[in-house]
Formats: C-alpha cells, sequence, structure tokens
C-alpha cells in the first residue's frame, strides 16, 4: 500500500512503470482528435441532452408519472440476488 | 464564500488527510512485499539517483508525446458547428439527507438513484417521483462511495469504514436490509470509489490506501489489486464494456493511471495536473477520459495519442472540480465544483457553454443518466438536483 512504501519505493515503482510507458505505440493527435470528433458528431444527433427534450416528451416534467413499476423492475431475470 | 475558501486551504494543508482526521506519516520501514516491486532496491540507489532517472525518463516520455502532437483538438474541431443557447433547469430536488450528499449512482433503470452522505445514510430514491424507496444507516459516518448494481437488485456503499459492502434490495419496505449486508472488499484505508463490473458479481474499489482492487462478491475474494498511486486513490471509471477490461483511476499524486484489469499492470499513466484528481470518466466511445481536479481544471486525455489533448478552464474559475461526467454523445461534459456551480463544457471546441446554479454548497458528486436525458448532481447542501 503506497501509505506502508517509503519515498525510494514509490521513485522505484513509479520508475518500473515509465520505463514501460516509454515504450507505449502512440498514433498522432491529427488522426485521433479527428477520429474523436467524428465519433461525437455521429452521435450527437441523438444526444438528449443537446439537442433537448420537448417538453411533452421530458419524461422529468410531471411529477409523479412512471412508466414503469417497482415490481415489474423486480422480475427482471437479470436480478441475481433472488 | 469565506467559508469555503477558508475550508479549501485548510483541505489542501490536509493533503492525505481528505477527511481531516489524523493518519499515520509514510513510514521508511523494511522493503515492501515482492508482489510491489519488480526490482530489488540496489544499495547504491539513493533517492537522488532515482529522482534524476525519474525526470529523464518522465522527459523521455514527453518527448515522445510530443512528437506526435500536431494539432490541437479544437483546431480539428473548427469546422464543426458551435452548440446552440441551453436550458437546462433543476426537475427535481431531492431531500432527505441529514448531511452532505457525497455520493451517487443511477440504476441501469433510468429513475432510480443511490446516494451516500456524511451522515452515514445510503438511500434510494425514485428520481421521477422524488420517493425514498430504501434507506439503509452504516456503521460508519463519510460514506464516500456508492453504486447501483447492474440488475438494480443490489447497491454498494462503503467509506470511512475501510470497506465495500453490499446491500441487496428488498420490495418488502419492512424488510431490513442491513440484515442481509455482505462485507465484500477490505482496505487499510477510506474507501473513496466503488463500482460493480458488467455483473452483480464483482466490484473494482479504490482506496486512500493508494491501491485499487477487484473483487468477488459472493465470495468476498480479493481477485487483482492495482498498485502504482503514490498517494489516496479518489475515482475510477470502467471503461465502455464494448472497448475491453480496462479501468482508469485518479488520485493525490495528481497521476490518472489506466490499467488492465486482468493484469493488475498499469498501461498508460497520466501526470498533467498540478493537484488531486477528484473524478475520472470515461468517454462514450472509450478511445479517451476526462477528469477533474482540485486544479480547478477539467482536462480530456486521448488514449490512443496517449497524451492530454484538451484542458477545460477559464481565469474566472479557481476552485476545485469534484465530479465530471459527458453526456451521451459526449460532445458536452459536466462539471461540478466546489464554488457550489456546475460548468457545461463544448468537449471539442474547449469553451464553456453554460453555467449552472443553484446548490447552496460544494457540488461532490454528478451523474449523466444511463440513456443520456438528464443529469442528477449532490451537493454538501444535503439535497440532489435532477436537471434536464
Amino acid at each position: 500500500m503506497a501509505r506502508d512504501m517509503s519515498d525510494k519505493e514509490i521513485l522505484k515503482m513509479e520508475l518500473d512503470q515509465l520505463q514501460k510507458e516509454v515504450k507505449t505505440e502512440r498514433m498522432p493527435v491529427s488522426v485521433t482528435a479527428k477520429e474523436l470528433s467524428d465519433w461525437v458528431e455521429g452521435q450527437v444527433g441523438e444526444d438528449p441532452l443537446v439537442k433537448g427534450i420537448p417538453e411533452d416528451k421530458n419524461p422529468y416534467k410531471e411529477k409523479g408519472e412512471s412508466t414503469l413499476g417497482r415490481e415489474e423492475w423486480f422480475q427482471n431475470p437479470s436480478c441475481e440476488w433472488k | 464564500k469565506d467559508d469555503v475558501i477558508a475550508a479549501a486551504s485548510a483541505a489542501r494543508a490536509r493533503r492525505s488527510g481528505r477527511v481531516g482526521l489524523a493518519t499515520a506519516s509514510r513510514s521508511t520501514s523494511d522493503p515492501h512485499p515482492a508482489e510491489m516491486a519488480t526490482h530489488e532496491l540496489h544499495p547504491n540507489d539513493t533517492l537522488t539517483t532515482l529522482k534524476m532517472e525519474s525526470e529523464n525518463l518522465k522527459a523521455k516520455l514527453e518527448e515522445e508525446r510530443a512528437k506526435l502532437h500536431d494539432v490541437e483538438l479544437h483546431q480539428v474541431a473548427e469546422k464543426i458547428e458551435a452548440l446552440g443557447q441551453f436550458v437546462m433547469k433543476t426537475r427535481r430536488t431531492l431531500k432527505g439527507h441529514g448531511n452532505k450528499v457525497l455520493c451517487m449512482d443511477w440504476c441501469k433503470d433510468k429513475r432510480r438513484i443511490v446516494s451516500s452522505s456524511q451522515d452515514g445514510k445510503v438511500i434510494v430514491w425514485d428520481a421521477f417521483t422524488t420517493n425514498k424507496e430504501h434507506a439503509v444507516t452504516m456503521p460508519c459516518t463519510w460514506v464516500m462511495a456508492c453504486a447501483y448494481a447492474p440488475s438494480g437488485c443490489a447497491v454498494a456503499c462503503g467509506g470511512l469504514d475501510n470497506k465495500c459492502s453490499v446491500y441487496p434490495l428488498s420490495l418488502d419496505k419492512n424488510e431490513n436490509l442491513a440484515a442481509k449486508k455482505k462485507s465484500v472488499a477490505m482496505h487499510t484505508n477510506y474507501l473513496s470509489a466503488c463500482s460493480f463490473t458488467n455483473s452483480d458479481m464483482q466490484i473494482l474499489t479504490s482506496s486512500g490506501d493508494g491501491t485499487c482492487a477487484l473483487w468477488d462478491v459472493e465470495s468476498g475474494q480479493l481477485l487483482q489489486s492495482f498498485h502504482g498511486h503514490g498517494a489516496d486513490v479518489l475515482c475510477l471509471d470502467l471503461a465502455p464494456s464494448e472497448t475491453g477490461n480496462t479501468f482508469v483511476s485518479g488520485g493525490c499524486d495528481k497521476k490518472a493511471n489506466v490499467w488492465d484489469m486482468r493484469s493488475g499492470q498499469c498501461i498508460q499513466s497520466f501526470e498533467t495536473h498540478e493537484s488531486d484528481i477528484n473524478s475520472v470518466r470515461y468517454y462514450p466511445s472509450g478511445d479517451a477520459f476526462a477528469s477533474g481536479s482540485d486544479d480547478a481544471t477539467c482536462r480530456l486525455y486521448d488514449l490512443r495519442a496517449d497524451r492530454e489533448v484538451a484542458i477545460y478552464s477559464k481565469e474566472s474559475i479557481i476552485f476545485g472540480a469534484s465530479s465530471v461526467d459527458f453526456s451521451l454523445s459526449g460532445r458536452l461534459l459536466f462539471g461540478g465544483y466546489n464554488d457550489y456551480t456546475i460548468n457545461v463544457w463544448d468537449v471539442l471546441k474547449g469553451n464553456r457553454v453554460s453555467i449552472l446554479f443553484g446548490h447552496e454548497n460544494r457540488v461532490s458528486t454528478l451523474r449523466v443518466s444511463p440513456d443520456g436525458t438528464a443529469f442528477c448532481s449532490g451537493s454538501w447542501d444535503h439535497t440532489l438536483r435532477i436537471w434536464a
């Protein structure tokens, strides 16, 4: 645990890690940044917080309207705790 | 505000005592068990020579990274249409905690939320109706971490008790949840964050003891431990399941580390923040992650370019960012800050698009809902707010 290590041991750990990382394969930012922004642009049309939700479709507009009951949810077969 | 400034300075002074407790100073005892070090320490390795070697390697690493830093993210994003005006309001206020809200998490059903507080209570809410569905009182105060299980049938939490415990939830309101509690993780210092993997049966934890760990819930067995941080680990986030078995952690050593869950190895490490990293969050595509820090900035790190590619900051923002999360597409980054506000950033262009007021004390936790329709913030003002 870091708290139990001496400063020297922590430095050694850091050194080992740096030696590994210098050899990491990297790609140029021009390539990765373009792919990042292309990915976002492809998704942004479906991003509710970016494009906004019409008031009538906003689940938080009216208090108390629920679409999924608790019983329904607990019958969910993926629940491993039954 | 003066109280906040005083608190912030006091917090900086207590670097290793995140919650103001006296903690043991680092000991210079016998070499640590072999599992942690990959080399024997030579008698000739003085602190100075190790430091020099470390500085040299860091410089080399920066050189290698700089060679590929041929353009800035916001330059690539110049041609993209700017975002319009944002109208995000508080749609719900969840009141019920008796003290600072420290952590929250969404259920996959997109409407339930679990939150934990300094008063030792863990509450499960229905965010649509604001009803409290379950409440558990932990045997400790400062429950700094909580998480919802993927199935929605259990929650995990922990804090100053140094443990992570799992509570199966019950339909029966009268049932005492504490009776079925399962103790899973044991650290030697406070639990700062926890997250289920993509199953109810494994939990990933981070701790003030400087490590992260992966646990089997059923047996409580330690499956893998992650050593590499030089100080308290404050946060973690799992990569989106499609991108494989990695997670990112951030700590008081100003480092953000990316780990291979199977081998326990640190694959990549980033040290550009100037203070504690309070929050880390993967970009939805899995190719990058964002961080929020006490240095009042949020940053974006590109994993394939292996470097920081954006800093989200303003001269007027001088308080730490405690919690960050992306909108569904990754175009927006929401940051909760210690000056009580939430800043909304255009991830690609780098500018702030909105500032949200409402909380009456530090924002300590923030998560976007699973379907991206809203986000929830928790605060030291004892409340949680749902924004949409």
